[in-house]
């Protein structure tokens, strides 16, 4: 009964639960190409020529001072605001092919503030695109109880109402929301900003995972540049204006900033951030020669910035990696200035 | 219809001649009217303004403040009037206590409002500096509860002065005299008649909106125009 | 309509006679030709008056709320309203539309629709921005986002304007009976035109009055509560 036209870009048949798949089938490559939007009366358009390419499966992060463009730039993609020259693609088909309304039901949009309709119980929330699109009752309830478990919910909470959750449970309905007609995008507006830093972790880390098990492309606004390396496989850095200063992997640009403004945007301390993306696992252990017998053991799934904090906390310039019983090596302090040597990306 | 339309329209003008003939009679008669409206507003304002300042500002209360408004609202001005005369005889005093009794609503619900609502920001940062109570009510809420305490009077005259002409059943005087004795003054005098209370409601309506926008702070002038709390949802 | 009928005091029995406060027995005899056919007629004056200026109003703050034009005047009307007493709109209807229900309600329909109007609008309104961008932006059109958002939201907004039209409207509705002999208005203007007036009646009526307005008032927010599960206050 349900028209895949009528749903929008690519929507398909829901996830099977355990995710995984290829990435194509469900996800969308996304295309900006030379985009232009300027507001009247404003001398500076808020965004100048804007072109770079999100490849499908992406989570693609947009991040940058406030008044940057980057939120113009989201807003474009589902024409909440209608850009005025240049082209944005989604499998290579126009956003202007489709009639609004389509487009925007193929599409998954969370914002900070989510916009939960207090008058609907969280079920009927995530309802409503299917409804919109004509799903059965049967259909929409499978995929109800499917979404709540994705997201970290329980069953009971599909009768409750928005006003009896707290801040971090409605964002989970928020996400639960958008991805109910399985869209290959989901759009991201800032969504953990109005949390509490304990849940925004938590929201941040299980998006990760979702995002894993899922594999949508996503773009994602954030103004925190910490959020943006955590989360992003690539990040585009906007200057004022909406003028792209960078856009890679998150150590790519840690390694070569591209220019001053990136450098300080991220920050002085970037070689110690680098070390933070990756952990002891990752890099070649020395043996444990007999005579050193470092004091400090961690698990190999101590990232290299918190190996090298230890280190310099307990005064030592070595630490003993050990999982369980197995021993894994030796991680000697001068070893870690040769990892950002190694060059970004690897 | 076009025949019917010549013969309303007749009718007021007729009206308009009938004040234009007695203007005296009829300045005597608003006079009266005025009086009782005041004496009732002026009731009204001693027993329910003081009330409602001191429960706002202890924040008690709440559901007797708003609740007279409601009940206010479900009794008839007809009823009011009759069981008063019933109970105190016929003249002025029955008419005035039923007036006032009508008035009280606005005047209670507004001022407790007024007062309650003030920004607590503000009473904190007071109290913070070490002011009595008396002192936070006297300095603080009651200049920041103008606006709407003034508003409650207001509505509350308007509602007396145009309630005012129901009273002359029960021997209220004033231009109801003329407006319920049709018999006597034929439409026109009935039309003329209510003509003037409109325009004496009208003019009282004016008078304190101009009262209440020269004693508002200059901080918290803002238009205040149609604001009536008594029409407010019950959400 | 039949006229109600008033018994002579010499006719009454003792209680009534006597002018006591409360004659439960005049009550029960007078049901049927007095306070009965008052009580119906006045619940028909303020049933068509509300359902004709809900209909009215609703109709209008759809318009307004498309087209922001229409506040401004109608802020305007319902000030002026406001300064007409009851009685006086009466009056000057009837050379209009004669002494007839048609009167009548007509200027209840005035005041109903003044009431409901600002606060259908105020209603529709009070979906806050943020749930509005959320709906746009998951493909609800414009009609879809009225019905399937800002009419429910304005639920409460449109429950707490018809409480205070309907017992605004049973309230002046007693007056109607300056001009016609309906509604519980009419055996109490009856009553005080006795020589001395008959407490019995007017008690009586006024408790009817009351009593009617008071329960569609509790009817009305029972509604409220079975409309709105979501935001019990």
């Amino acid at each position: 009964m349900s028209s895949p036209a009528a749903a929008g870009v690519g929507a398909t048949e829901p996830a099977k639960s355990g995710g995984g798949g290829s990435p194509g089938a469900r996800a969308a490559q996304i295309r900006f190409e030379h985009v232009t939007k300027r507001y009247p009366g404003r001398e500076q358009p808020a965004i100048a020529d804007l072109t770079f390419e999100i490849p499908a499966g992406t989570f693609c992060v947009l991040v940058g001072p406030s008044g940057g463009g980057k939120t113009t730039a989201l807003k474009l993609v589902n024409r909440l605001i209608p850009f005025d020259s240049g082209d944005i693609t989604i499998d290579g088909r126009s956003v202007r092919d489709l009639p609004v309304v389509e487009l925007r039901r193929g599409i998954g949009y969370v914002i900070q503030q989510v916009g939960l309709f207090p008058h609907m119980t969280v079920g009927e929330n995530i309802a409503t695109v299917p409804s919109l699109v004509g799903w059965d009752k049967a259909r929409t309830r499978a995929r109800t109880l499917e979404l709540l478990e994705l997201v970290g919910l329980e069953t009971g909470d599909a009768s409750r109402y928005p006003a009896q959750l707290s801040g971090g449970q409605r964002q989970r309905v928020g996400l639960a929301r958008a991805l109910a007609v399985n869209p290959p995008l989901l759009l991201m507006d800032e969504p953990f900003g109005a949390l509490d830093p304990i849940t925004r972790l938590r929201l941040q880390t299980e998006l990760r995972r979702l995002h894993r098990e899922v594999g949508k492309t996503v773009i994602f606004v954030t103004h925190d540049i910490d959020e943006a390396i955590t989360m992003g496989d690539r990040i585009a850095i906007l200057r004022q204006g909406g003028v792209l200063a960078q856009y890679d992997t998150p150590d790519a640009i840690l390694a070569h900033p591209a220019d001053e403004f990136v450098a300080q945007f991220i920050g002085e301390d970037r070689a110690l951030r680098r070390l933070a993306l990756r952990t002891l696992a990752d890099v070649k252990l020395q043996p444990n020669v007999a005579e050193i017998e470092p004091q400090t053991r961690v698990p190999s799934s101590t990232t290299i910035r918190n190996a090298v904090s230890l280190m310099l906390e307990n005064d030592t310039d070595a630490l003993l990696v050990v999982d369980g019983d197995n021993v894994r090596g030796v991680f000697h302090l001068n070893d870690a200035g040769a990892i950002l040597d190694a060059g970004a990306g690897t | 219809m076009t025949l019917a339309d010549a013969a309303n329209l007749h009718t007021f003008v007729d009206a308009g001649r009938f004040v234009g003939d007695h203007p005296g009679f009829l300045a005597t008669k608003a006079l009266e009217q005025l009086e009782l409206s005041g004496a009732a507003l002026a009731l009204a304002l001693v027993v329910a303004l003081p009330v409602g300042v001191v429960l706002g500002h202890l924040h008690r209360g709440s559901s007797v403040a708003i609740g007279t408004s409601i009940v206010g609202r479900a009794l008839p001005s007809l009823v009011l009037i009759a069981a008063f005369l019933t109970i105190l005889g016929i003249g002025f005093v029955n008419n005035m206590v039923a007036l006032a009794v009508l008035a009280t609503g606005p005047i209670l619900t507004n001022s407790f409002e007024g007062v309650a609502g003030v920004d607590r920001d503000a009473v904190e940062a007071a109290r913070g500096m070490g002011m009595t109570g008396r002192q936070i009510l006297r300095r603080v809420e009651l200049p920041l509860s103008i606006p709407l305490v003034f508003t409650g009077i207001r509505v509350a005259a308007v509602t007396v002065v145009a309630t005012a002409p129901i009273a002359a059943i029960a021997g209220g005087g004033g231009l109801g005299d003329i407006i319920v004795n049709q018999a006597s003054y034929r439409l026109a005098g009935v039309l003329g008649a209510s003509l003037c209370v409109m325009a004496l409601s009208a003019a009282v309506f004016v008078c304190l909106l101009g009262l209440q926008i020269a004693v508002t702070p200059r901080g918290l002038r803002r238009t205040t125009l149609g604001d009536d709390p008594a029409r407010k949802e019950l959400t | 309509m039949s006229g109600p009928v008033i018994p002579k005091f010499g006719e009454g029995s003792s209680c009534v006679r006597g002018d006591h406060t409360f004659c439960p027995g005049w009550v029960r005899d007078h049901w049927n030709d007095t306070l009965g056919p008052a009580l119906v007629q006045h619940i028909e004056l303020t049933a068509i008056a509300v359902g004709i200026g809900f209909v009215l109003a609703f109709v209008l703050a759809l318009v307004a709320h498309r087209l922001r034009v229409l506040e401004q005047p109608f802020g305007i009307f319902s000030a002026l309203l406001y300064t007409i007493p009851s009685l006086a709109l009466f009056q000057l209807l009837v050379p209009f539309t004669g002494l007839t229900v048609t009167t009548v309600e007509i200027a209840l329909v005035s005041y109903t629709l003044v009431i409901l109007f600002p606060n259908i609008v105020a209603g529709l309104r009070s979906a806050p921005p943020d749930v509005l961008e959320a709906a746009r932006g998951m493909g609800l059109t414009q009609r879809q986002l009225l019905t399937r958002v800002e009419l429910p939201m304005a639920v409460p907004a449109i429950i707490g304007g018809l409480r205070i039209a309907v017992v605004s409207t049973i309230s002046i509705a007693t007056i109607a009976a300056f001009l016609l002999p309906q509604g519980l208005g009419y055996p109490i203007f009856v009553a005080l035109k006795e020589p001395t007036p008959f407490k019995t009646e007017i008690y009586s009526a006024g408790a009817l009055a009351v009593g009617l307005a008071i329960t569609c008032d509790l009817a009305l927010v029972a509604l409220r509560r079975v409309l709105v599960p979501w935001n019990r206050v």
